[in-house]
């Protein structure tokens, strides 16, 4: 299919695949996936169609988080070859339009989230959008290395608002599906920004492994996974969930743990060589898929 | 040139009106489902 040189692509009505590209899917996949889980295992059932209503506000919600996040950092995504392709960078959508898009979408899935399940969630999830636009994205990002620790957060959030859509209130269950996507983030993004540093450095963002370097990135990664697989078997530990849960947990995280140990033994310094570190990566976020997955399981087994 | 970009000007702006439908009419949909269970709950 012969391709057309425009002028000046910005000038025309952006693409509408653009405004989907600009809410960034692959990662809403495991945000849908892990409100999901959050809204599964809370003892109230919702109606299907309120159910269905709380995780589409979860998801509209993360993709208002990408396109601000996408307008903010229009200038950093320029430079790095994994995002120069995106819309914004690209040339084919006006700033503005993705800002907008973002404010809307983002106002829509609050305002809906309050009206189909309760304000609570409808709350948290205003301050989710707001944790990961003006604390990460703004704030942290490009400040500090710590920025993927505490923006972690951000991210960590959908199974607790799930909980929440269905149930109104707050429990330690949903409080512990927080912990582990929050402690879970460090290792899964210091394992990507291994292998991608070059990028990182290029845009000036200040990542671990561009701040402290390889050898104590990868240190850090160990350091860190033992909190999150800590967290991981709490549930079970508690008497929260039961075996099936408690088996596969520490199943996961022992592999998990073997495999954060492979990064830290690594001494690479080219992408080439760090296939430890791109199994990490892969391994991740399987084990938060799966992890989720089997409590689910767990819970209705047990009922 | 000038009359192929107007093709291309037309062409988004049909595609995006017919999405900005698909979405509209679904959330109609969506309203009057969440309505029925909201009443239902309360009844």
């Amino acid at each position: 299919m012969p391709t057309l040189e425009l002028s000046n692509p910005a000038a025309l009505p952006a693409d509408w695949r653009d405004f989907v590209a600009l809410t960034k899917p692959r990662v809403m996949s495991l945000v849908v996936f892990s409100g999901l889980c959050g809204l599964l295992v809370a003892p109230v059932q919702l109606p299907l169609v309120l159910s269905f209503t709380a995780i589409l506000c979860i998801a509209l919600a993360a993709g208002a988080c990408g396109a601000l996040n996408q307008w903010y950092e229009v200038d950093v995504d320029a430079k790095m070859r994994r995002t120069a392709k995106r819309p914004l960078p690209a040339g084919r959508m006006e700033p503005q339009s993705a800002l907008q898009f973002g404010i809307g979408l983002g106002g829509f899935s609050v305002l809906l989230m309050g009206l189909a399940t309760n304000w609570l969630a409808a709350a948290m999830l205003l301050a989710s959008i707001l944790f990961y636009v003006l604390v990460y994205t703004v704030w942290l990002k490009p400040r500090t290395a710590q920025n993927i620790v505490i923006g972690g957060a951000a991210g960590a959030f959908p199974p607790l608002i799930g909980w929440v859509a269905a149930t109104g209130h707050v429990a330690a269950l949903p409080l512990l599906l927080f912990a582990i996507i929050f402690l879970w983030t460090p290792p899964h993004f210091w394992a990507l920004s291994l292998f991608v540093r070059s990028d990182y450095a290029a845009a000036g963002i200040p990542m671990l492994p561009v701040v402290a370097g390889f050898e104590s990135t990868r240190h850090q990664i160990f350091l860190y996974s033992l909190p999150m697989a800590a967290a991981a078997v709490a549930p079970w530990l508690l008497g929260m969930t039961g075996p099936v849960y408690g088996v596969c947990a520490s199943v996961l995280c022992f592999v998990f743990l073997v495999l954060a140990a492979r990064v830290a033994a690594n001494r690479a310094t080219e992408p080439s060589a760090m296939d430890a570190e791109k199994h990490l990566f892969a391994y991740s976020v399987f084990y938060l898929f799966a992890l989720f997955a089997v409590l689910v399981a767990d819970r209705w087994l047990a009922w | 040139m000038v009359k192929v970009e107007d093709e291309i000007i037309r062409k988004r702006q049909r595609e995006r009106a017919r999405v900005m439908a698909l979405l509209l009419g679904a959330f109609v949909v969506l309203l009057f489902f969440i309505t029925i269970a909201k009443t239902g709950m309360n009844w």
